[in-house]
């Protein structure tokens, strides 16, 4: 089907003007990632996510646009920003594609945010500069084929052996791994502490299979990482932190990403079934008239409008350093979600059109699929709302 | 050199277009405004890259209220130096005024602008700068090449083009052509917040055309098909309802 050269017609909704409670540099960042989107991701992106390819050229202009770290300083390849224009950048970036998205989260939160928040000042000075310009691929490596909603439970462990660890285990579901050039690594010490180190990819032992037959985030890279008596530096070990917290904190920067991210996916739903309904006509009118189609519509947008809502206060706390993991956990769980179930309600309305890939919505939906579990399950999210409000701790 | 660079303010070209007050007055009501492209995408561009190629510097000129501010800081964050917004708003000549009453104290070797805003499309700003200032102007420009102090300027004209000279100090609209696109980096917007954008008042000038009022285009009319068989079904349509015959 002919669908490269269709024109991105996007425009953004903003029910409740909340446009108005943004500053004009989170305006500008949005508006910059927008047309940057439009002009590199939408013309190509449903041939790759069709081929199940990742499109590695956006790498660099991911990078030479400020997508990666953009709330990190500037003195470590970071763009300086707040987290409220890091939000903006990850859903627009997501209005374009879920796993373009992923490809910035990555680096940004889960690949430079440890390296400049636990690394050595050298690590910092060696990593960072060259992963904000996207010299560097990194990848993130805590998963593991058993043990992934309950990630303390891990194998993959270090042993001392001089002036190296020598690193053992795999890690499953690593988003960028069989293209990155480092892998940020969670492993135990022999005293069974959690510690996290930065292996380069070219490390003796080191492999990073691709694993195939994805049925969503097509355009996006995934794989395994495996560490067969791999020699790590101790100097590319994390000196201080140790245990969960320091990959659950990598986690949180990321889920606050995506729970923006999400609000972009609906956004392209919403939009292009708006679009579709007005344009569509059955019965003699267009199917935007019929009582049915405006409840979905109005639906979709009611609750597009709460999630940017959301979104918008979670951004403010986490400028004042006050967002807390439970409140992340609440965005991120709420805001997929509902993105997941406007695209379904999009797809209804595109009818026979919404499964083709004339129209993003599919490849929406099938994304979100993803979304929905990576980076705490939708039920592991909701039970950290149960703690919260409990203090009781279902997951044990 | 130095570059002086008019940026306007215009809707987005997705924006609804309605009007209030008995037709007289555009109605901006959730309207989402942008940085004219002739302006940002030509004009800006070119001067940013003659800057770039031979040192210089690049200002930003807006007539208008400090709602303009966030487009003016994408003009700083795409590469201008620093910004000037003469703060108050009125017809084309207003505006003209404005400009060259600033332009004249500061000796801009280009003013740079688009070829029109795609609200009003007038193309009457840089015209009038230009007569204002007594410079050459030259219009519509889709190459700009510089030798030393002389611009080789290439127009699109009827059938082909015509290619001009001419010495600074000029004006110059650009069109489609004269430059790419740029967007701005993360960097650039961060760096543009510290850039100068200086708040100038206006000088007293008498606005000299008064919108009467605006009317949006007739409604596109349904299609009507008429049968070959039927000729003078056809004829008569266009002499009655289109009146073409």
């Amino acid at each position: 089907m002919n669908h490269s050269v269709k024109t991105d017609q996007y425009t953004h909704h903003d029910h409740y003007g909340v446009d108005e409670l943004l500053d004009s540099d989170h305006l500008l960042a949005r508006d910059a990632v927008r047309a940057w989107v439009k002009q590199e991701v939408s013309p190509i992106i449903e041939s790759y996510a069709e081929k199940g390819e990742c499109p590695t050229h956006l790498f660099k202009g991911l990078a030479e646009i400020g997508a990666f770290g953009p709330s990190l300083p500037t003195e470590y390849g970071g763009g300086g920003m707040d987290e409220i224009a890091y939000g903006v950048i990850m859903q627009e970036l997501e209005r374009g594609d879920s796993g373009i998205r992923s490809m910035a989260s990555v680096q940004g939160s889960l690949v430079m945010y440890p390296i400049f928040r636990y690394g050595s000042e050298a690590q910092k000075k060696k990593y960072l500069p060259k992963l904000g310009s996207g010299e560097f691929i990194g990848c993130f490596g805590l998963t593991e084929p058993d043990h992934g909603s309950n990630p303390g439970g891990m194998t993959t462990n270090i042993k001392d052996d001089g002036d190296a660890y020598i690193l053992n285990g795999a890690k499953m579901w690593i988003t960028n791994s069989p293209v990155a050039d480092l892998a940020v690594v969670w492993a135990k010490d022999e005293e069974g502490a959690i510690r996290g180190m930065v292996v380069e990819s070219d490390s003796k032992g080191f492999s990073a299979p691709e694993i195939h037959g994805k049925w969503s985030l097509r355009a996006s890279i995934t794989g395994e990482l495996v560490f067969e008596d791999v020699r790590v530096p101790k100097e590319n070990v994390f000196p201080e932190i140790k245990g969960l917290k320091g990959p659950l904190s990598c986690l949180s920067k990321a889920r606050y990403g995506i729970a923006w991210g999400a609000v972009g996916a609906a956004l392209d739903c919403y939009d292009s079934a708006l679009r579709y309904s007005l344009e569509r006509e059955q019965f003699g009118k267009p199917i935007g008239q019929f009582q049915l189609t405006q409840k979905k519509l109005a639906e979709m947008i009611t609750e597009i409008t709460k999630a940017q809502l959301l979104v918008w206060r979670l951004g403010t706390l986490a400028n004042k350093g006050k967002a807390t993991p439970a409140q992340i956990s609440m965005a991120k769980r709420n805001n997929v979600h509902m993105a997941l179930e406007v695209a379904r309600e999009a797809r209804q309305i595109h009818g026979g059109m919404g499964i083709t890939n004339e129209y993003p919505i599919m490849r929406h939906m099938m994304n979100l699929e993803t979304v929905l579990t990576y980076e705490g399950t939708h039920d592991i999210h909701l039970l950290i709302t149960g703690m919260e409000v409990t203090g009781l701790n279902a997951f044990k | 050199m130095k570059y002086l660079v008019c940026v306007n303010k215009t809707p987005d070209t997705t924006a609804k277009i309605s009007f209030k007050n008995d037709g007289k007055e555009f109605d901006d009501s959730g309207v989402q405004y942008i940085m004219n492209p002739y302006d940002e995408w030509y004009a800006l561009v070119r001067a940013l890259e003659l800057k770039e190629a031979n040192g210089g510097e690049v200002v930003l000129i807006n007539v208008g209220g400090p709602e303009n501010d966030t487009v003016i800081r994408k003009g700083l964050a795409i590469g201008g130096d620093k910004a000037v917004r003469i703060n108050g708003s009125g017809d084309s000549f207003y505006v003209a005024s404005q400009i060259a009453n600033y332009a004249k104290d500061n000796n801009f070797d280009i003013i740079f602008a688009g070829k029109e805003s795609i609200d009003y499309n007038g193309s009457e700003v840089p015209a009038m700068v230009a007569e204002l200032l007594d410079l050459p102007f030259i219009s519509y420009g889709i190459k700009l090449e510089m030798e030393g102090e002389t611009a080789t300027v290439t127009r699109d004209v009827e059938g082909g083009v015509e290619i001009a000279e001419v010495n600074t100090p000029f004006v110059i609209s650009a069109a489609k052509g004269m430059a790419e696109q740029r967007i701005p980096n993360m960097r650039g917007i961060m760096m543009a917040k510290k850039k100068p954008l200086d708040v100038v008042e206006p000088t007293s000038v008498e606005a000299r055309v008064e919108i009467s009022s605006f009317e949006l285009p007739p409604p596109k009319a349904e299609v009507k098909l008429v049968d070959p068989e039927n000729m003078d079904e056809l004829v008569r349509l266009l002499h009655e309802e289109a009146k073409v015959i």
